[in-house]
């Protein structure tokens, strides 16, 4: 990290609290009723600094992806708040909420996709800067002149020729057009930058020259990266922090080096025990935490672990009661009931079930409907 | 587990005859489009031994799948052709069969797994269907009790829990991975003697990869199947392979043991391709990553250089001349670069390469001059 980043405040750029996303699912033609819920987030809680990268990981359907457009606001959360630089974006009126996009901005994954086929570059790279400025909501009102300077400077920066202005995207390769996604992002000077899954769509060779352009951008600008990947060496090497997310809930969160050289979730130590390293002698003797089955269907709301189903070290506890996130050292924390003050592996099924009963009645003669919604 | 760690590449050598299962000499593929003649293949030879795993790694682009559709003689024509070389499997050349004779050895003694699994099984037909669909055409004595019995026993193998049931079920019932487990049962379901296998674990998710690939290197011991691997993730290689050649533009740009490829990269491109890969078991401390830079070349109408050499950072005179010969720097290991070239002859291959072009362009300044002339 360089000087400048590291001088800013220490103080949380953007906070993320309980954030749940649910998706009806509907059933019934005409009268149409709600009939259950797919959990893609399901309560997750993390601050992201200014000038770091918050690495999210995990396997598809994990709701890495769901996480950070909810964050953008592009789905409006089910509950929990979303607090950017001040301002709370889940009640935020229309104006503030703009106000607030324009220092967050979003790279997809597919530079196919995401780019307007039937835009040019100039076009593409401009909207932003076109669109805050008819507002008024630039900090001074820029000229045409101005905005081509800007679109010229920003191409020049990411690596583009900036006499391609007036091409349309099927001009350019994948990792060109990437490009194109990254200068688009950065023509606003935005704080944040949220990147789903940025590189994966792109060949190896081309995928570094993306990763050190992101790791330019953000010590000559300051930037903040809240970056997704299932690629877990991408991860380590881009992040500052890392997020490990499994059906919906964060269970691993900590400063990258800890995570990879000790990490303390079952779930995390075998998805790093899968993840294939290049390099023959490393790969022959290594041992491989080789997990059974596949990802349960969000679809259900759980009363214990969400790791229960596939966890090597599961307890009877595990079974019903979800594991809050313990501090295991400074910046590193992880939801298993394996790091809890009492040991749980003795319990037998019986005495955890008993326990869960007896602290959901707690929950119910205390005013709580959790025990209506359970049913 | 422990048991399949006994690394292929010891087990393998000693089960492999002398005699190569499948033999590719000089392999050239072509596609006539508008545009002009594009090379996918130029030129690609390997050898295949009995239970022996090969690699084939490049970036998209490279040559990588339409070598292998090739082998199967699945190369969509017009636009594509074979148009030299030689495909020996089992003594035969298969690009002189019939297509008669062709379908004896395609799906039955050569077979072949696609990246994605949804799209290679028929939506509409039971998994019971197809399975028995494949082993009856290839096997023209067995009853379809006893086809159904060997497709149950082959989802057993390939770990498909309650087999007897699922196997009345419809693909969209399968998650990603059985489904490509299926995939592997239906490939081998007629004792293949070769299995390949094009990005077989890209679509998955990184521990559903790790279990697909166990799978594979299990079965291979165990059926004692030959498998060609094509794939752009290096770990994937590491961990598989016994061999691999790397591709560049539809020619093979270095072939090597894996051990030996890892250690001592000779290609440039393979040494940029391993370095530029960020690892999560080395620390890197804010490196750079290595990049190799600029793009892939366009493979329509290549001039006769080495296709790498813009991109090259130990390029030479020589390089934007001629293409190199493929020259054995140490046993089994084989690169085309003019590096390992000695001077001598890389000067003589310059004068000629200059001779040869300052005679096309004389004979291009005649044919105008005549066509002018003609007017």
């Amino acid at each position: 990290m360089s000087d400048a980043t590291a001088m800013k405040e220490r103080q949380p750029l953007l906070v993320v609290k309980d954030l749940k996303q649910h998706f009806p699912i509907d059933a019934g033609l005409v009268f149409k009723k709600q009939v259950g819920a797919i959990r893609a987030v399901d309560g997750i809680s993390f601050s992201v600094n200014a000038g770091e990268t918050l690495g999210i990981v995990g396997e598809s359907g994990c709701g890495k992806s769901t996480s950070i457009r909810s964050i953008a606001q592009l789905y409006k959360p089910t509950s929990g708040s979303i607090v950017f630089n001040g301002t709370e974006l889940t009640t935020a009126s229309e104006k503030d909420l703009l106000l607030a996009r324009r220092d967050i901005q979003m790279i997809f994954q597919d530079p196919y996709a995401s780019l307007d086929p039937r835009m040019t570059v100039r076009s593409i790279i401009s909207e932003p800067l076109v669109i805050y400025n008819k507002r008024g909501l630039l900090d001074k009102p820029m000229s045409a002149i101005d905005i081509e300077t800007r679109v010229e400077e920003l191409m020049e920066r990411v690596g583009l020729n900036k006499a391609f202005k007036n091409r349309y995207p099927h001009e350019f390769s994948g990792g060109q057009r990437q490009r194109i996604g990254i200068a688009r992002a950065l023509a606003l000077s935005p704080k944040i930058i949220l990147a789903d899954e940025p590189v994966s769509a792109l060949d190896v060779s081309i995928q570094a020259q993306i990763l050190n352009l992101l790791t330019d951008l953000q010590k000559e600008m300051g930037l903040t990266y809240l970056f997704i990947a299932h690629d877990l060496a991408v991860i380590e090497y881009i992040s500052t922090r890392v997020a490990v997310m499994y059906l919906g809930k964060i269970v691993e969160l900590s400063k990258a080096e800890d995570l990879y050289m000790k990490p303390m979730h079952p779930y995390t130590r075998a998805l790093l025990s899968a993840a294939p390293i290049p390099d023959p002698k490393v790969e022959r003797t290594r041992q491989r935490i080789i997990l059974s089955g596949d990802v349960p269907s969000p679809d259900k709301e759980r009363t214990g672990c969400y790791f229960y189903d596939r966890c090597p070290n599961k307890m009877p506890w595990c079974s019903c009661h979800i594991p809050p996130m313990f501090k295991i050292s400074e910046g590193h924390e992880c939801a298993c009931w394996l790091y809890d003050s009492t040991d749980h592996a003795g319990q037998s099924m019986e005495e955890a079930e008993a326990d869960a009963l007896a602290s959901l009645r707690a929950k119910e003669t205390a005013g709580s409907d959790i025990g209506a919604e359970r049913k | 587990m422990n048991k399949n760690k006994t690394m292929p590449a010891a087990a393998h050598t000693e089960n492999s005859t002398d005699t190569a299962l499948l033999d590719v000499k000089d392999l050239k593929t072509y596609f006539l489009t508008d545009a002009g003649i594009v090379k996918a293949v130029d030129g690609v030879s390997f050898t295949l031994h009995e239970g022996e795993t090969l690699g084939l790694v490049g970036e998209s682009g490279s040559g990588k799948s339409v070598t292998n559709l090739s082998i199967m003689r699945l190369i969509p024509s017009p636009p594509g052709k074979i148009v030299g070389g030689e495909i020996v499997f089992e003594g035969q050349d298969i690009l002189k069969l019939p297509e008669k004779e062709l379908r004896k050895i395609r799906g039955n003694k050569v077979s072949m797994i696609f990246q994605d699994p949804m799209t290679s099984l028929n939506p509409f037909l039971k998994i019971s269907t197809q399975m028995v669909e494949t082993i009856m055409l290839h096997n023209k004595d067995v009853s379809k009790k006893e086809a159904l019995e060997r497709s149950i026993e082959m989802l057993k193998l390939v770990g498909i829990p309650s087999a007897e049931k699922r196997i009345f079920s419809y693909p969209h019932q399968f998650s990603g991975g059985m489904r490509q487990r299926v995939m592997i049962a239906m490939a081998l379901s007629c004792n293949a003697k070769v299995l390949i296998a094009d990005e077989p674990t890209t679509a998955l998710d990184v521990t559903i990869q790790a279990q697909i690939l166990e799978l594979i290197k299990d079965l291979s011991v165990k059926l004692k199947t030959a498998v060609i691997i094509i794939t752009h993730d290096l770990g994937v290689v590491a961990g598989m392979c016994d061999k691999v050649c790397v591709m560049y533009a539809g020619r093979i740009v270095e072939k090597a043991d894996t051990d030996d490829l890892y250690a001592s990269p000779s290609h440039p491109y393979t040494e940029g391709l391993i370095m530029s890969v960020p690892r999560m078991d080395v620390a890197h401390k804010n490196d750079r990553l290595f990049s190799i830079e600029g793009q892939p070349p366009n493979v329509i109408d290549l001039p006769p250089c080495c296709p790498f050499h813009p991109r090259c950072h130990k390029d030479m005179e020589v390089c934007r001349h001629a293409y190199p010969p493929t020259v054995g720097v140490g046993s089994g290991h084989e690169v085309s670069c003019w590096l390992y070239v000695d001077e001598a002859q890389r000067n003589l291959a310059l004068e000629k390469a200059l001779a040869d072009e300052q005679h096309a362009a004389a004979d291009a300044v005649q044919t105008n001059a005549r066509k002018e002339a003609a007017k």
